[in-house]
């Protein structure tokens, strides 16, 4: 029964310990957004004083299509890196960090007109709570994503990132897509469905 | 068979030297799967007893009729704090210590995947019960001296916005729940990813050990089932601090959305406590009735089967809201569909047992007792997902009894089976037999005197969480006699304790497998060495020690 210690346990596994964490991760925070986007749509149409979302909620058209993007460029980031070409996942990287930041400098805007222009805040009415709650939640998100990207593409840029890396680079393009995949649930249903 | 290993030289883990303030350092920088489990266990434990504390001055005013022991608003303190630290800071750390402890010994691997999560999640655990406990002194921050969260365990809206519950005190609850929610998430992932990428050679899925099976549903619960509470939570800070409205009716909000998200984990909750329960005694019971698991696939497949249920059964606990028909009759319906799997499993230990050369030490003796104490829960169950019935007793003390017998007549005591059967591998020694039969009897005994009259007395009427109750209703016998089980449970308790320390010291010398049993764990030294196996193991069958110890006649084949 016990039996050699020189072969390789984690040889006879298909899957690293590391992807297992990061999927476990993900079902995680996809259960956490799922409450809140249930929290949305079960609160349509209930707040009793305004400002409603088709007044003051336009898609933000340049945002999505930044944000969407960027799920390519860090797909290519880490397929460069595999490739052993670490200076131009470094410029992917960048690029990534660059297009996020285009998000949530829109983000910004969009919040800054809500507050200032139409006067929505938080505690405004029901539909400024779970819009701020919502897309906040994801906004934070992305900005986790940001400096984790944003060190990755440091590391790269001082060659300190190697092609030996590319796993744990690839499990941050994951944590990326899944951060663009909410996204595409919170525009139906904030810019779209809501509206 | 066994091939000689080469020479490793490890650190002596064993013996601290430099005194007690560089053991402490040990314990406190460990990233060790077994410290941890330790540290998780005696935590438990150490709130277990102050969890009693507060049930004991609960039934103590529930003694008599119009007793005055403590205030109307102390009392709530008691039993909110009561039900949150039996549930996080008991059920939970010594659930998931034990799986700390014991996942990574069965399937033969070194530690678990992430090490340092795992102290990131005690470390978040402890420090969120600290949390919970300092309300006591700084509750009303500001306001004045001391109080603790009184808003119940489940603490429903809107109950807990501003208006209601003022000072500090509600967000202590919210806050250390909110933390310990992540350590607990944290350390579920870990345990998914060692049991799927670290099993020895030879273990397949179909021969990994019942308890890794059923940890392993428990922890992909808990990955699903605790981020909504968390969500909720966050919810709730932003209503309180913010001024939200998810749960402000008055602005729109709901505050049924509340329960309806609480008990989203608040069901699978019970089962992630509760199914590690039967992952003990499902490796307990067929070693101390010398016979394989009985049907081991349905065991498994039962235990899948009750982690999907058990995200589907949520409502059951809101029937008195006005759901209305449909969909009171969807979740009765998955109620009683869940009792088909747990049944299945009553069934196999059963039939374990049968024809069994049954060995009543002390583990076996929890074991016992679970058996018939859980059946009683789970007949409760099934009474109280009928709607009309549920409609007359819905928070009654009938509530109160059933879940007692699900937590502490089925959950405490295959836990204490557990500490009494793992213990000799912690630390060496054997726990003595003699003061652990007191300790189970006294523990049987004091458990249904304190629990069983709370049946009758909830039929007739008695609601939870009163504070008092007049004279003339007919309570005061059942309630009496529920307050006279405290002392025999609190010496149980005492005897334990004392076992532990006496044991510690004096206990008869384990040696590797002191109980003839057949999993990994048993393959080690006692306590095992910090790098757990001296060779990797490799397996053939479910019970790698039976092949071991009958090579002419391995299980192998049988499987």
């Amino acid at each position: 029964m016990i039996g050699d210690a020189r072969t390789n346990v984690h040889a006879v596994h298909p899957l690293s310990a590391a992807r297992v964490g990061m999927v476990g991760l993900i079902v995680a925070e996809a259960a956490l957004f799922a409450v809140f986007v249930v929290a949305y749509l079960y609160d349509l149409g209930k707040s009793v004083s305004g400002p409603s979302p088709s007044e003051v909620l336009s898609v933000p058209v340049l945002g999505t299509v930044c944000l969407l993007s960027s799920s390519v460029t860090v797909a290519l980031a880490v397929r460069a890196l595999a490739r052993g070409a670490v200076g131009r996942s470094s410029a992917w990287l960048l690029a990534t960090v660059l297009l996020a930041a285009v998000f949530l400098a829109g983000t910004a805007a969009e919040w800054l007109r809500l507050i200032t222009r139409d006067g929505l805040t938080i505690g405004t009415n029901l539909f400024g709570t779970t819009f701020y709650a919502l897309v906040g939640l994801h906004a934070s998100h992305v900005i986790v994503g940001l400096v984790m990207l944003a060190l990755l593409s440091v590391l790269a840029w001082s060659r300190a990132l190697r092609p030996a890396h590319v796993e744990r680079v690839e499990l941050v393009s994951w944590y990326w897509h899944f951060v663009d995949g909410i996204w595409i649930v919170v525009l139906t249903v904030v810019y779209v469905i809501g509206r | 068979m066994s091939v000689v290993a080469p020479p490793i030289t490890v650190p002596d883990v064993a013996v601290p030297r430099g005194g007690l303030l560089a053991a402490l350092h040990e314990w406190v920088v460990t990233v060790d799967h077994k410290r941890l489990g330790i540290m998780y266990v005696v935590s438990g434990l150490v709130f277990l007893l102050i969890a009693g504390l507060e049930a004991s001055v609960i039934r103590w005013q529930l003694a008599a009729a119009g007793n005055t022991i403590v205030s109307p608003q102390v009392f709530n303190r008691l039993f909110t704090v009561h039900g949150t630290t039996m549930v996080f800071l008991v059920g939970i750390p010594i659930v998931f210590g034990f799986a700390n402890y014991l996942v990574p010994l069965m399937i033969g691997a070194r530690d678990l995947a992430f090490p340092r999560l795992n102290a990131f999640g005690f470390w978040v655990f402890l420090f969120g019960g600290l949390l919970l406990y300092f309300s006591f002194l700084g509750g009303d921050g500001l306001y004045g001296a001391g109080s603790a969260p009184d808003v119940g365990w489940f603490a429903y809206a809107p109950l807990t916005g501003r208006a209601f519950s003022p000072g500090n005190s509600t967000d202590y609850w919210n806050l250390s729940i909110l933390v310990m929610g992540f350590g607990t998430v944290a350390t579920s992932i870990n345990l998914i990813a060692t049991t799927l990428t670290m099993r020895c050679r030879g273990m397949s899925l179909g021969r990994m050990p019942l308890y890794v099976w059923m940890m392993l549903v428990v922890a992909g619960m808990a990955v699903m089932g605790l981020p909504p509470l968390s969500a909720a939570q966050i919810m709730l800070l932003l209503d309180r601090f913010l001024g939200a409205h998810f749960f402000d009716t008055q602005a729109g909000g709901s505050a049924v959305m509340w329960q309806h998200f609480f008990w989203f984990f608040g069901h699978p909750e019970v089962y992630i406590l509760m199914v590690p329960g039967f992952a003990m005694v499902s490796e307990i019971i067929p070693v101390f009735s010398r016979k394989v698991i009985f049907g081991y696939p349905m065991v498994v497949a039962a235990s899948l089967a009750i982690g999907f249920l058990a995200m589907t059964v949520w409502a059951h606990h809101m029937f008195a809201i006005g759901m209305g028909a449909p969909l009171n009759s969807a979740f009765a319906a998955s109620t009683m569909l869940i009792a088909i799997p747990t049944g299945i499993k009553i069934f196999n230990w059963v039939a374990t047992m049968y024809g069994g050369r049954i060995r009543f030490a002390t583990p076996m003796l929890f074991a016992c007792a679970f058996l018939f104490q859980f059946l009683c829960a789970g007949l409760t169950g099934i009474i109280l997902s009928v709607v009309p019935f549920n409609w007359q007793l819905t928070d009654s003390y009938f509530v109160v009894a059933h879940f007692h017998f699900v937590l502490v007549g089925s959950l405490i005591f295959t836990i204490f089976g557990a500490i009494y059967y793992w213990f000799p591998k912690a630390t060496g020694r054997l726990l003595s037999e003699r003061l652990g039969r007191w300790h189970f009897w006294l523990f049987v005994i004091g458990f249904n005197l304190t629990f069983l009259p709370m049946h009758w007395v909830g039929m007739l009427g008695m609601p939870r969480r009163i504070y008092t109750y007049p004279a003339d209703r007919g309570w005061d016998l059942w309630n009496l006699i529920a307050s006279i089980g405290v002392p025999f449970q609190a010496a149980a308790i005492l005897i334990f304790l004392i076992n532990v320390v006496v044991s510690l010291r004096q206990g008869e010398r384990a040696g590797r497998d002191p109980w003839d049993a057949w999993t990994l764990e048993w393959a080690t030294a006692s306590p095992p060495p910090a790098y757990n196996f001296e060779s990797a193991p490799v397996v053939a069958s479910r019970r790698p020690l039976w092949d071991l110890k009958h090579p002419d006649d391995p299980d192998g084949p049988h499987e």
